[in-house]
């Protein structure tokens, strides 16, 4: 599948996706010591839908990310200090204070769209950009992530309907990480393949192993390329696993050690970084340097959003409305 | 700018939607069934879905949310949707995407979310519990939310003109039973009427009644029957509930000492119960009276004339309100 990346792009989605790693592996350290506030939430396992998917899109193309998607905001530009102020909740994180870890995180300077706890609240409002786009006949996509839980409801059905007698340049990728919180798949759905969804409403429906980032790139681009030539809205079903709790403080005992075994072995950070070593693209030496710049830059960013101020609570009530 | 021709309440709103659909193209409207020649279920849209056709005026699926979360994603890209939900009723559906995602988005990452959601509201037409209501106050209790409430057709046409123009959502309350029943002068041009800005309806001295909507009217007739037994009293349209113009409701209030405050919605903790706790924390050295307010029974709408005349407010129980306050 990676035939179609050159090596520039090989090397890019390796280094997108270990910096997602170390920044991740990072906040899981920082908040398990106490030196983080709030909750947070990890997005291990999930960097090569979120760096793939990212990474297929152009720049004035529009994405609206969630909360395992930390490397698409890395992709799209975000830099780790201002994602991690963000997640101390200090004045120069992307909310200033007002929204926690990566809810949020919206800024229209990178096309990415802030999301709020009700996570399909992001597919209409995706949708209703591409709509913008079409409207003004402007070559643009709009992209959103969802997971597996939000697949049952209602909103998910309305969008893709909508998006579909819309013919709407809308991609949507579904996030198949087997659990929603502590609800395993089978507790949530009697279908095996989230895909098939798509059928009911007359929209294309891919499945793809959520774990290999070319095949994400790959099916992604196909979709964008779709969508934008006028093709219409496309969802595409990612399968991969959630390899660490709902959120920080959830252990996940209730997910038997066997599978997380097994999806540990195709670990999306290390399996790229395998393949590109087997294909010549990255020597030992270089990989071994790739993870050192990346763990500098994770320190460099901790540093500067741990000595970054708190908002000042005189300003706890403005912009509640534009002026 | 002078006021020579009579609109109804209807015309007005249709005449404000054309007015900036002209002069804005990031105006477009959606909803269901308000396209092509049916042009909405009270026809607020004919005119502009035949002005400007489908792709300005869009119906969509019976899908709410979905459809007004799209206009969060458009109003995000710089447009300006103005979305009808059919009856305000029906607004429920679409309620994450209101109160969760539009509501917040600008203190959350300083986006603005510039849209309207025409919401046909009110009752008394015998429409039954789910084509009656007035929910307004589910979203004045919201941050982040604007909410107006015009009770004429001048206001009907120059609120609309600002909450489009307003880079905030905006939820725009019109009252259907006044659609075709009320006509009144209406401006010409493209002036819009600020937001946050109350209007005395009818001035007077001994009482203030404090509403919006269509019990204005109601009111003023009210004020009008007890004039006879010379009780002059003061009606303040507040035509903007979010946000609430108190400077004109402590004004009005140091002047008559007493305050009436009256909706149509039901009364349990609705706009009204803001208003009174407001005045009695900051003119109860101005009262002579306790603030009384008037509004719904706390029960769901009823369908059958004789009980949804016991259900509303109406110029009867102002009057008796009116003159229990002047006794007092």
């Amino acid at each position: 599948m990676s035939e179609s990346l050159d090596s520039a792009a090989k090397l890019n989605l390796a280094y997108w996706m270990r910096l997602t790693r170390t920044l991740d592996d990072a906040l899981v350290a920082m908040w398990k010591q106490g030196r983080g506030v709030g909750g947070t939430f990890s997005g291990k396992g999930h960097e090569a839908i979120a760096v793939g998917a990212g990474y297929a899109l152009g720049p004035d193309d529009v994405v609206a990310p969630m909360h395992r998607d930390l490397g698409c905001y890395l992709v799209r530009g975000m830099s780790p200090e201002r994602i991690m102020a963000n997640q101390l909740g200090k004045e120069p994180g992307v909310t200033r204070g007002r929204d926690a870890n990566l809810h949020g995180m919206g800024d229209l300077e990178f096309n990415i769209i802030g999301f709020v706890s009700h996570l399909p609240q992001s597919l209409p409002v995706a949708l209703g950009a591409a709509m913008s786009f079409q409207y003004r006949e402007e070559p643009r996509v709009a992209l959103t992530f969802t997971g597996d839980g939000s697949s049952n409801t209602g909103l998910f059905h309305e969008t893709l309907n909508l998006a579909a007698v819309q013919k709407a340049p809308f991609v949507l990728v579904v996030e198949n990480n087997q659990y929603a919180y502590s609800t395993p798949l089978h507790e949530q759905m009697a279908i095996e393949d989230i895909a098939v969804r798509a059928q009911a409403h007359g929209v294309v429906g891919e499945i793809v192993d959520g774990n290999d980032v070319a095949a994400v790139h790959a099916v992604v681009s196909a979709a964008v390329a779709r969508a934008r030539d006028g093709g219409g809205p496309t969802l595409i079903e990612a399968k991969t696993m959630r390899m660490l709790g709902h959120a920080i403080h959830d252990g996940a005992e209730y997910v038997p050690a066997e599978l997380l075994e097994k999806w540990q072995e195709r670990d999306p950070v290390t399996l790229w970084e395998d393949t590109l070593l087997e294909e010549g693209v990255l020597s030992p030496e270089r990989l071994e340097r790739l993870h050192s710049e990346c763990r500098d830059e994770v320190e460099a960013a901790i540093a500067e959003a741990e000595k970054a101020p708190l908002p000042d609570p005189a300003t706890v009530a403005t912009g509640v409305y534009a002026p | 700018m002078t006021a020579t021709r009579q609109l109804t309440y209807l015309d007005a709103i249709a005449e404000a939607l054309a007015i900036e659909m002209e002069n804005d193209p990031d105006v477009i409207v959606l909803g269901t069934d308000v396209g092509g020649d049916f042009g909405g279920a009270f026809k607020v849209t004919k005119r502009v879905a035949a002005q400007f056709g489908p792709l300005r005026v869009k119906n969509m699926p019976m899908t709410e949310l979905a459809f007004i979360g799209a206009a969060n994603g458009m109003a995000l890209m710089g447009m300006r949707p103005v979305v009808e939900v059919q009856f305000a009723d029906f607004i429920s559906t679409g309620f994450d995407s209101i109160v969760q995602y539009a509501a917040t988005t600008h203190y959350r990452w300083g986006a603005s979310v510039p849209w309207v959601i025409r919401a046909p509201s009110d009752g008394g037409i015998r429409s039954g519990p789910f084509h009656s209501q007035n929910p307004e106050a589910w979203f004045v209790h919201t941050p982040g939310l604007k909410v107006v409430a015009p009770a004429t057709p001048e206001d009907a046409k120059g609120l609309l003109l600002a909450a489009i123009r307003d880079d905030n959502p905006v939820i725009y309350f019109e009252a259907k039973p006044l659609y075709r029943s009320l006509k009144g002068p209406v401006s010409d041009g493209s002036a819009a009427i600020p937001l946050g800005v109350a209007r005395i309806a009818r001035a007077g001295d001994d009482l203030s009644i404090i509403t919006y909507g269509s019990t204005v009217h109601d009111s003023v007739q009210a004020a009008d029957e007890v004039a006879g037994d010379g009780i002059s009293v003061e009606v303040i349209d507040l035509r903007s509930l979010k946000p609430m113009d108190t400077d004109a409701i402590l004004e009005s209030v140091a002047k008559t000492g007493r305050a009436l405050v009256v909706h149509a919605a039901n009364r349990m903790a609705g706009v009204g119960a803001e208003v009174a706790a407001f005045i009695g924390e900051e003119a109860f050295g101005d009262l002579d009276a306790p603030v009384r307010r008037l509004g719904g029974l706390d029960i769901p709408i009823p369908f059958s004339p004789p009980l949804e005349d016991a259900y509303r407010v109406g110029p009867h129980s102002i009057v008796q309100a009116i003159r229990e306050m002047v006794a007092w």
